[in-house]
């Protein structure tokens, strides 16, 4: 009976969301009070009835009701309950209804702060985040219901898939689905101010703690998933370019691109129709993401639920959403844009190189995923881009990006001296290129020119974002909590940057045969098998080693790496042993027996590797920080709007370090 | 203002490729030995039975070539159909057991029942390279004369079945009896 009334409450939910896409839209374009009012009612109570629906699948997990054919497939009685709340975003069915949760939660979030937006503004908001929440609840009722009975009920369930059954996953999924569908609120804003016309300094600064808040949560979704696939697959890479992976990572870079338009429009009103065009097409991507994972429309390893119906359906979606959103844009952006002159060398500008080379990143990686698409509906045959494609294609925009940074912190909006910066920062400058050269030879004893450019650029960039605030402060000037929060996420980039450059430059994977007794040497470590154990998990049995690892004779570290076989769905997965510490990684896989005792593992050694996730965790806590900006909670509580002028001194004082 | 428009331009020309892509299946990838005659063949029986399972096996009446493995998730996924349509002596079906160890595959059939007539133990992954398999499972429709007539891959289903093996089987019945 229990799973009939979570079916009935999506129902309930759509009506609430059509209710919700409709009337206040219609009464934002007539003037009409009474109908923009019901938007923020009609999506708390959509919110609701979404939430009742999501419990309902979750009670149904968590007392295995193998009568649900979704829940059958996915989880299993001997499933520990962790695992088997976990289990409802293990597949396609629940990880949609997750993400309709998701939008629920960001739409309520906007309703419930709506007091300082006029109301045809939160009303049109509002109404749009309702017609993405009909989209996705009739796709889920019409073509992946969660509710579905099994009959007869099945006796057990076919178990979780044991690659998803890992601590990482449990919250991977949420934030990343958090941070990708938190871009549809920045979609919403660009959507009303198109159709309201309006489009002013206070629209960037509504709009853009939103864009900061879904970036936080997207960035540090992915940078979860790096991490698991770091550990869990057993393969010892971070990032594969697979294009599950990519699709999480375009919206990425666009929502970096747009939150850089966002301070741009919001203190000196330029770069409207950029702005835009940047929240159109971070969500744009994130659905793109979305459809390309789910249509099966390209094969990858990520890619869990494939079928063509779904397929169509996200795809017809994709065609109403964002070609009405990039009509809308190239029937009003025009009128929507100002003009104001700025020198080539002041900040604006920098920001502008900033987006374009974001952009140019985004569209590389999507041709690049997407090229052998258009190989195969050109009847070319079939191709694959791979790792080293990406690599290059993406090291182009970004390594100068890299470098702009340092330089377009110190700049300042309308007017800029090059020269000045440049010579206030000629020592910052010395220290990088003396470190990016000198530093690879004497830690590792080699270094080339691409490992020599990634070292300058991550020591220039957390350089001159400790060097730019220390100035300020100097010179008298009160840091506000969102300058802090820039430097932060750009000093986290640099960590980033010299993580990704040493380990590509400087790890060490090697495969070698163990067996008791023979101790084998990798990247100057040496690792001896002391024993194998077998064992029984909750519902695997495993076979754990215990390699002692040892540098130049004294004991670095004893590594349990394990083989586990999951019993219901017969597989078998790889927990590798890493001894992990800021320096760097020793990382020991089991691989397969190799007969006499001996077995082939995976030995790797892998310098700052931890720098990459640090770098992204430093980077969403800068944007953390910056979003706890006063100008952000007083404008929220303000109900008056800022006038011109007034918003104009702010912007002035606020300058140096906005963006 | 021409420039406004160049974004919906970009969308709708990847919605095109969107549309088409959606039409081809991504797991269609065209078997050279389509139409072909058989590769031969030799392996050992899983069975330790002293006859080899080779191509002259398959000889004479219609057959199903079967890649499986216990590892392999999605050959679970099919196994309950591989053993309605062995009860139900629709076809026979032989088994090429690929990439996996003997006493695994052996305990694998005790636990889940054996459809195969027999299986092959590919000790090597030779015949399996001869074969041009892609992933596990694979499964081959080979007719009286030795020719690979119809070649899917993934799990099989009844859909599946009904969709491509049917009217296959039925035209090759045909074309005995003509």
């Amino acid at each position: 009976m229990i799973p009939e009334l979570g079916q009935i409450a999506l129902i309930i939910a759509l009506a609430l969301a059509a209710l919700q896409g409709t009337l206040p839209l219609i009464g934002a374009h007539r003037g009409d009070t009474a109908m923009m009012s019901l938007a923020k009612p009609a999506a708390l109570a959509q919110f609701g009835f979404v939430l009742i629906a999501f419990l309902i699948l979750v009670n149904a997990f968590v007392t295995s009701d193998f009568s649900l054919q979704y829940v059958a497939t996915n989880s299993n009685s001997q499933l520990p309950v962790m695992f088997r709340v976990a289990a409802v975003w293990g597949a396609h069915e629940g990880s949609m209804l997750l993400w309709i949760l998701i939008l629920a939660v960001w739409t309520s979030a906007v309703a419930l702060r709506s007091r300082s937006l006029p109301l045809d503004i939160s009303a049109r908001v509002l109404g749009v985040l309702g017609l993405l929440s009909v989209g996705t609840l009739l796709f889920t009722l019409f073509t992946s219901n969660p509710f579905l009975r099994l009959q007869p009920a099945a006796s057990d369930g076919v178990d979780l898939n044991p690659l998803l059954q890992d601590p990482a996953l449990i919250i991977h999924p949420p934030m990343l689905y958090v941070g990708y569908v938190g871009l549809s609120v920045a979609f919403a804003f660009a959507i009303a101010a198109m159709l309201s016309g309006k489009l002013d300094r206070q629209w960037a600064r509504w709009t853009r703690p939103w864009t900061t808040a879904a970036w936080v949560f997207l960035t540090l979704g992915i940078s979860l998933g790096s991490w698991w696939a770091y550990y869990e697959l057993g393969w010892g890479g971070w990032w594969f370019w697979d294009p599950v992976e990519n699709a999480s990572f375009m919206p990425w870079l666009a929502a970096t691109a747009l939150f850089h338009s966002l301070a741009v429009t919001e203190s000196r009103g330029l770069f409207k129709s950029w702005t835009l065009l940047l929240a159109i097409m971070a969500f744009s991507l994130s659905l793109l993401g979305t459809f390309l994972v789910r249509s099966g429309i390209l094969v990858s390893v990520h890619a869990f639920a494939s079928d063509p119906a779904r397929g169509y359906f996200i795809l017809a979606f994709l065609l109403v959403v964002i070609g009405i959103a990039l009509a809308l844009y190239a029937w009003r952006a025009p009128s929507l844009d100002t003009q104001a002159g700025f020198e080539a060398t002041s900040r604006e500008t920098f920001l502008l190189l900033n987006n374009v080379l974001l952009v140019i990143a985004a569209s590389l990686i999507l041709i690049g995923t997407l090229y052998p698409l258009f190989v195969e509906a050109l009847d070319l045959g079939k191709v694959s881009v791979g790792k080293d494609v990406f690599e290059l294609v993406f090291i182009i925009p970004m390594l100068p990006l890299a470098f702009l940074i340092g330089v377009g912190m110190h700049t300042t909006w309308r007017t800029g001296n090059l020269a000045y910066v440049l010579r206030q920062f000629r020592w910052l400058i010395a220290v990088s290129l003396v470190a990016g050269i000198v530093v690879p030879f004497a830690v590792f004893g080699s270094n080339n020119v691409m490992t020599a450019l990634g070292i300058i650029a991550a020591i220039w960039i957390m350089l001159a974002s400790i060097g730019a605030p220390l100035k300020l402060v100097r010179g008298g000037t009160a840091l506000t909590r969102s300058a802090v929060g820039m430097h932060l996420a750009h000093f986290g980039v640099g960590l980033f940057t010299l993580g990704a450059t040493v380990v590509s430059s400087f790890g060490v994977e090697a495969d070698r045969s163990i067996s008791a007794g023979q101790p084998v040497t990798a990247a100057g470590y040496t690792f001896e098998l002391r024993s194998l154990e077998e064992g029984q998990g909750p519902n695997y049995a495993f076979l754990k080693g215990v390699v002692d690892v040892t540098k130049d004779g004294k004991p670095v570290a004893t590594l349990f790496p394990e083989k586990r076989r999951y019993q219901r769905q017969e597989s078998l997965m790889t927990e590798a042993g890493i001894d992990g510490r800021i320096a760097r990684d020793v990382f020991v896989a089991l691989g397969d027996p190799l007969g006499n005792d001996a077995w082939s593992v995976r030995l790797q050694y892998k310098p700052l590797i931890r720098l990459i996730w640090l770098g992204t965790i430093v980077m969403a806590l800068g944007g953390l920080l910056a979003l706890s900006d006063r100008r952000y909670r007083v404008a929220s509580a303000a109900k008056t709007r800022v006038t011109g002028a007034e918003s104009t001194k702010r912007a002035e004082t606020a300058a140096p370090g906005t963006a | 203002m021409v420039r406004f428009l160049v974004p919906l331009g970009i969308f709708v020309a990847l919605a095109a490729f969107f549309v088409i892509g959606l039409q081809k299946d991504p797991t269609l990838i065209p078997s050279p030995l389509l139409d072909q005659q058989l590769p031969a063949f030799s392996m050992q029986s899983l069975d330790d039975e002293p006859v080899p399972v080779d191509h002259t096996a398959l000889a004479g009446r219609p057959t199903l070539l079967n890649v499986w493995g216990s590892w392999c998730y999605n050959c679970r996924v099919e196994h309950d159909f591989l053993m309605q349509l062995s009860r139900n002596d629709v076809i026979d079906i032989y088994g090429l057991n690929w990439n996996d160890a003997r006493e695994d595959a052996r305990g694998w059939l005790r636990q889940f029942g054996n459809p195969y007539v027999a299986s092959g133990h590919d000790i090597d992954g030779r015949v399996a390279i001869d074969f041009g398999v892609y992933g596990a499972p694979e499964t081959f429709l080979v007719d009286g004369n030795g020719t690979i007539v119809h070649k899917h891959i993934g799990p099989l289903s009844p859909d599946v079945w009904l969709a491509d093996f049917v009217p296959r089987l039925a035209a090759l019945d045909r074309a005995v009896s003509q």
